[in-house]
């Protein structure tokens, strides 16, 4: 081969091999990745019961109830809506009633969600940025008296 | 008083580095050496300025100045003396001032240790630099100015973040930093050698110590990162693949791609436009890094700036940088031509693969960061990309790559004899087998296939680092040895890391086991030959936080092994809760216990774990290092500069 041609291999072998890394990138990224559910989200549409989602949202005031073992159980909820959740394991550090937190698990047909993971973060006016997102309104600001009320009461 | 000589000696770096970059660029173009000298004494002047800069902030903090509001904000009256000077870096605007006296440090070091480069080459580099400083500085004096004064002043500080007051966290950034910043220099000699034309053997000779010397910073960054991670927040975990931890990893990738290929270029004067192209990325990389942990983008512990304005300064600043870099590189790029052949079966063709697979693996990473934010961008909806994806994308790539490197040492450059080369791998790569099979059985009595797999590209990988000394000691004895390159050292430290690093990965990811259980006192709970039993939980106070601290005594067969003191803290200054694991160590296996939360009845949820082999990741990664350090010490750098020095001495003024 000229030294033409071995570059062309060499810049050829390189470009199929980007390609292929970029499709099993893909591939894996589809099969893998998470989209974050708020509870309102659920309310409006289940996810299938096989898809593990993110569910973000504030843990409402007096709802933990802790089980045999590790086992807790404890109600997450958004301006208008509220979602079951359960969970067997340790919770972080930082998880509190009134606190935002984020879980990873999936939405049984029963409508409770099993979390694999709980995670939550930073001080008490850390909120998850996809949920503080979804909570403020055009002026730019948290506005919502309706979630007070379901995280206070 | 102090503050404002802080930001004076900021403002007065912002003006040198001015002069640092169009002095001696000037000197370049007019071909006139007095102007390109003064980059030399700019870089040193620039450097005295941002220490002394860096010494007021750290002044500030020691003296528990609350007048100043990033003090104010990240220490406290009662933080050890440590962690206040740690606290300089332990947010956005003090570690942005660490990573100015990193960049400055490089360049004021270019300035001492490459007199021997051509002037036009030192000036070019120089101002490269300088330019780089003056971005930095500007982005520091208007968006983040870490003497910025309020008032009124607070009684007492706001605390530095709990997370971060750990012996490892001291040092973490600080590597971390020289690491990536380390890379503007290789950045530098690759612009210069863009706009020079010039690219040949002495280019790439004066490349590598600075590049090895930014690579080894950076994995040993990486490794501690990783260590303070387990201890600190992981819960146990080593890796989470977390963004920011990406941000730091991807210019490690290329950058080890880019250490190789400055092997070919300057052995065999080969893939030069490849080297000057990883050059480039590999900077590229690390402002991306800084763009995304500083954007505040991300959702991370790491990610503590949130202001906009600085996420928009740093992507304008990466876009200008890149633009420039690209398009010097594809205008000038194609001048420089290869001095040889290529084959495929050398050591050039071989470390071709081996850079093919490690950017393609940079690719694959870099592609699960972006794509959750691109998404995001697009308003097409919050996704996030967890670690499956990268295991199942980067472990496929990687796998290779501990078999290639296995034919370092036995494949010369130009041409290797296929028949020469299978004689010298031939028992190596029977003891890898035997021993990889062995190895999960013996020390796990379990045989798992992919264990047995990891465990001989792990013996392969270190078996073949051997064999460069075995056989010059086979050849010569003891001469052998001691009259082997620190280059040929450094790689085989570094490739013996590699396999001790796979070695640990494959056990610690297969064979661990891990528990959650509830424990009262004098409870206890068995996991794999370990008796973990809780024996109490006692109130306990250090100087800034109050604690439970439990004692656990691990025993195995009723033989005492170790007392731990696992502690669930209260950091008084925030009210913030930090679990503070412990871990008992041998080579062979961690035992972690974690304090989780108190349930009722004196009862505490508990996190019990008996990690085989972790301890080789992180020594796997610190031989890397070490590697790291021989290989950029070789004595044929000096020697090169030594010969340079007398050569230039009597014609000095020619150059």
């Amino acid at each position: 081969m000229t030294k033409r041609q071995q570059r062309m291999a060499a810049i050829g072998a390189l470009v199929v091999g980007l390609g292929l890394a970029a499709t099993l990138g893909f591939t894996a990224i589809r099969k893998n990745m998470m989209y974050f559910y708020t509870p309102s989200d659920v309310a409006a549409q289940a996810p299938s019961a096989d898809a593990t989602i993110r569910l973000g949202g504030l843990v409402v005031a007096g709802s933990v109830r802790r089980g045999e073992g590790l086992r807790v159980a404890f109600t997450v909820a958004d301006c208008e809506s509220e979602v079951p959740v359960h969970y067997e394991g340790i919770l972080p550090d930082l998880f509190r009633e009134g606190q935002g937190i984020v879980a990873t698990g999936r939405v049984g047909t029963d409508g409770v969600f099993t979390a694999q993971e709980v995670l939550a973060k930073h001080d008490e006016e850390y909120m998850p940025p996809e949920l503080a997102e979804k909570l403020t309104d055009e002026n730019g600001k948290h506005s919502c008296a309706e979630f007070k009320r379901v995280v206070q009461s | 008083m102090i503050p404002e000589l802080g930001h004076f000696a900021m403002l007065a770096a912002f003006a040198v580095a001015v002069i640092q970059f169009v002095v001696p660029f000037a000197g370049t173009w007019k071909r006139e050496p007095r102007w390109m000298a003064v980059g030399a004494s700019a870089a040193q002047a620039q450097f005295a300025l941002i220490l002394i800069a860096y010494a007021c902030l750290t002044w500030a903090f020691v003296e528990r100045d609350w007048s100043v509001a990033y003090v104010a904000a990240n220490a406290h009256s009662q933080l050890p003396l440590m962690y206040r000077i740690s606290a300089v870096w332990g947010a956005h605007e003090g570690s942005m001032l660490l990573w100015m006296l990193m960049l400055t440090g490089w360049g004021a070091a270019v300035s001492v240790f490459s007199r021997s480069l051509p002037r036009d080459v030192q000036a070019q580099v120089l101002a490269v630099l300088g330019a780089l400083c003056i971005g930095f500085l500007l982005f520091m004096l208007l968006t983040s100015n870490p003497f910025e004064r309020h008032f009124p002043v607070p009684e007492d500080g706001r605390d530095l973040n709990p997370l971060l007051q750990d012996p490892g966290l001291v040092v973490h950034p600080p590597l971390l930093y020289m690491g990536y910043v380390g890379f503007s220099v290789a950045f530098a000699f690759a612009i210069a050698a863009l706009i020079g034309g010039r690219m040949d053997a002495a280019w790439a000779r004066w490349t590598r110590p600075w590049t090895t010397s930014a690579w080894l910073f950076l994995t040993l960054g990486i490794t501690l990162g990783s260590w303070w991670a387990y201890h600190e927040l992981g819960w146990g975990g080593w890796w989470f693949w977390d963004p920011v931890e990406n941000a730091s990893f991807l210019p490690w990738l290329v950058g080890t791609a880019l250490i190789h290929s400055l092997a070919v270029s300057e052995k065999r004067g080969l893939l030069k436009s490849w080297t000057v192209l990883l050059a480039i990325l590999a900077f590229a990389l690390s402002l991306l890094g800084t763009f995304l942990v500083r954007s505040g983008i991300l959702v991370s512990v790491h990610a503590f700036a949130t202001d906009p304005a600085r996420g928009v300064f740093i992507l304008a600043f990466l876009g200008i940088v890149l633009g420039i870099a690209f398009s010097l590189y594809a205008w000038r790029a194609h001048r420089f031509v290869a001095d040889g052949e290529f084959a495929l079966l050398s050591r050039e063709g071989l470390l071709l693969l081996n850079n093919v697979f490690l950017v393609i693996a940079a690719a694959a990473v870099l592609i699960g960061t972006l794509y959750p934010l691109i998404v995001d961008a697009l308003g097409l909806g919050k996704i996030s990309v967890g670690p499956p994806y990268f295991n199942a994308v980067f472990l496929p790539l990687t796998a290779p790559l501990a078999v290639l490197i296995g034919l370092a040492s036995v494949i010369g450059w130009k041409r290797a004899g296929r028949s020469e080369v299978l004689r010298r791998l031939r028992w190596p790569a029977v003891l890898a087998v035997v021993g990889g099979l062995a190895l999960p059985w013996l020390v796990e009595q379990k045989l798992l296939l992919v264990a047995a797999a990891g465990g001989m590209l792990a013996l392969w990988a270190m078996l073949m680092a051997l064999e460069e000394p075995w056989r010059r000691w086979r050849a010569r004895g003891a001469a052998g040895l001691t009259q082997m390159p620190r280059g040929i050292w450094g790689m085989t430290l570094a490739h013996f890391g590699i396999g001790l690093w796979v070695l640990g990965v494959t056990f610690v990811s297969l064979y661990s086991i891990e528990r959650d259980v509830r424990l009262g006192p004098g409870q206890s709970t068995d996991l794999a030959d370990y008796r973990f039993e809780l024996l109490r939980v006692e109130p306990f106070s250090g100087p800034n936080y109050d604690a439970d601290r439990a004692v656990v005594e691990i025993t195995r067969d009723g033989r005492h092994i170790a007392e731990l003191y696992p502690e669930k803290r209260l950091y008084r200054a925030q009210g913030s809760v930090m679990t503070d694991a412990a871990v008992e160590h041998s080579p062979l296996r961690d035992l972690y216990v974690a304090l989780a939360e108190p349930l009722d009845n004196g009862e505490w949820a508990m996190r019990v774990y008996v990690k085989p082999m972790m301890r080789l990741v992180w020594l796997g990664g610190v031989l890397m290092a070490l590697g790291g350090v021989l290989a950029a010490s070789d004595r044929r750098y000096r020697l090169a500069r030594m010969l340079r020095e007398s050569a230039t001495v009597p014609g000095g003024a020619t150059a």
